[in-house]
């Protein structure tokens, strides 16, 4: 059976530790890394468009000398035809030594995973897992920070639907002495159960707010995502908390000079545009992160070693 | 009441009251030839009141189907009108193709044909997470 990456908790402490120490080294010594998948072969099937995780798994994959196949929306696939993901995946399996995927419906790459002869991993599946995001989170939080414990962590904006939230304090809840910062409005706080799996059940402290301007000084991290318009009951509501969750450089004046912002992207207007020159601005250097923590996971599950 | 004791087949004992049907149905047991008597609320010293199911056949019940259902039900097989095997249920671990995922976003749901699989997330509160999209089902019956 094949190593797949189906949720970040497939991988132990011990094995984001090793993606991350061969990020770093990538990112040190790229020319030797650049032959390594030669003649390796990257399969992206994207069921649905998603264009910055694609180029960033192309990317990786090109970095490290293979090459790339695929589809990058599913009418240009066999399932406009009525195809199931699992003859897809199969099909693509006696092609190519490694497949990024990503599907518009929960739980479609572990379907996939149950008929691949090659490693799977998951580019995100609905509104479940994007687990590359969080790899890339975790060498994000890495690089600006040194270490992946010891910090006060904010989380701000829709904390009700976003996946990318959701696996990022369960990954961080592995990893110790970490204070967590709820930012959001009442209406999109983290849902109970990721509170209780990841933080109440391992006795991890959390505080939750309304008010970021209140909170923003005893910030480390600054993890921001978008409050979408359609999560709101009604329009109104929306109006009176959208420019709350906007991060302006006045609202930036309190925090800490060491403060990093990460935001997963797109971003719409959740972040202003003059925020990206202030050097705590570490969403550029996370997307580039992307591309390093997929070059390293695609080596690990080739099982090849620089 | 006198039921007719079997020689060769199966009693399913200590069925919570009133379940006894649910459990006909599920383990398909109107498809059978042979006898079947279902008894309702007999006396029992632990539960007050039980049902009892006894088939007058041999035959491979799914004590995965059974152990969801009810796991306090005790399967008693009976050989040439001995007790042969007496066997204790518990919760299983994973079960395919006997509850379906009700996520409208999950993949079992756009394509049925996959096994329907889902793992036991909490024994306390017999909840069980769909192996595809981790959406938790309470215990349904």
């Amino acid at each position: 059976m094949p190593r797949n990456i189906i949720d970040v908790i497939d991988l132990t402490v011990a094995e984001i530790d090793e993606l991350i120490a061969t990020a770093e080294d990538i990112i040190a010594n790229p020319a030797k890394y650049q032959s390594a998948c030669a003649h390796k072969q990257l399969a992206t099937l994207f069921f649905e468009p998603s264009t910055r995780t694609r180029l960033s798994f192309e990317s990786a994959m090109l970095a490290l000398g293979g090459s790339v196949l695929g589809f990058s929306e599913a009418n240009s696939s066999s399932t406009a035809k009525g195809e199931t993901v699992g003859d897809t995946v199969h099909t693509v399996s006696c092609y190519a030594d490694i497949i990024a995927m990503r599907h518009p419906k929960e739980g479609a790459p572990y379907a996939a995973a149950q008929f691949s002869e090659v490693p799977i991993i998951n580019a995100g599946d609905g509104g479940h897992n994007h687990p590359t995001q969080t790899l890339t989170d975790l060498l994000t939080i890495h690089r600006e920070k040194g270490r992946l414990d010891g910090f006060t962590v904010g989380f701000c904006g829709d904390l009700k639907f976003g996946r990318t939230v959701h696996s990022l304090v369960n990954a961080l809840s592995r990893y110790g002495n970490i204070n967590y910062v709820l930012i959001s409005p009442e209406e999109l706080k983290l849902p109970r159960y990721v509170k209780e799996q990841s933080l109440k059940s391992k006795g991890i402290p959390y505080t939750q707010t309304t008010d970021l301007e209140s909170v923003i000084p005893q910030l480390d991290i600054l993890y921001m995502t978008r409050v979408q318009k359609e999560r709101f009951f009604n329009e109104e509501d929306y109006l009176r908390l959208k420019d709350s969750y906007i991060l302006t450089p006045e609202k930036l004046q309190n925090a800490k000079e060491t403060l990093s912002i990460l935001h997963p992207l797109p971003r719409v207007n959740e972040i202003a545009v003059s925020v990206d020159r202030d050097p705590r601005a570490a969403y550029w250097r996370q997307v580039k992160n992307g591309k390093f923590i997929r070059m390293a996971l695609i080596l690990k599950l080739l099982d090849i070693h620089v | 009441m006198n039921i007719d004791s079997i020689s060769n087949g199966v009693v399913l004992d200590h069925i919570q009251a009133g379940r006894s049907m649910e459990i006909y149905r599920h383990l398909h047991l109107d498809q059978l030839d042979c006898q079947v008597a279902i008894i309702k609320n007999a006396r029992s010293r632990h539960l007050g009141k039980k049902d009892i199911i006894k088939i007058d056949s041999p035959m491979d019940l799914d004590l995965d189907v059974l152990g969801y259902i009810d796991a306090n039900i005790t399967v008693n097989i009976i050989r040439d009108g001995q007790l042969k095997e007496k066997k204790h249920l518990e919760l299983p671990q994973k079960l395919v193709n006997v509850i379906r995922c009700n996520n409208p976003r999950c993949i079992t749901m756009a394509e049925s044909q996959l096994d329907a699989v889902f793992l036991l997330s909490d024994p306390d509160r017999h909840t069980y997470r769909c192996a595809y999209c981790e959406t938790e089902m309470d215990k349904k019956f």
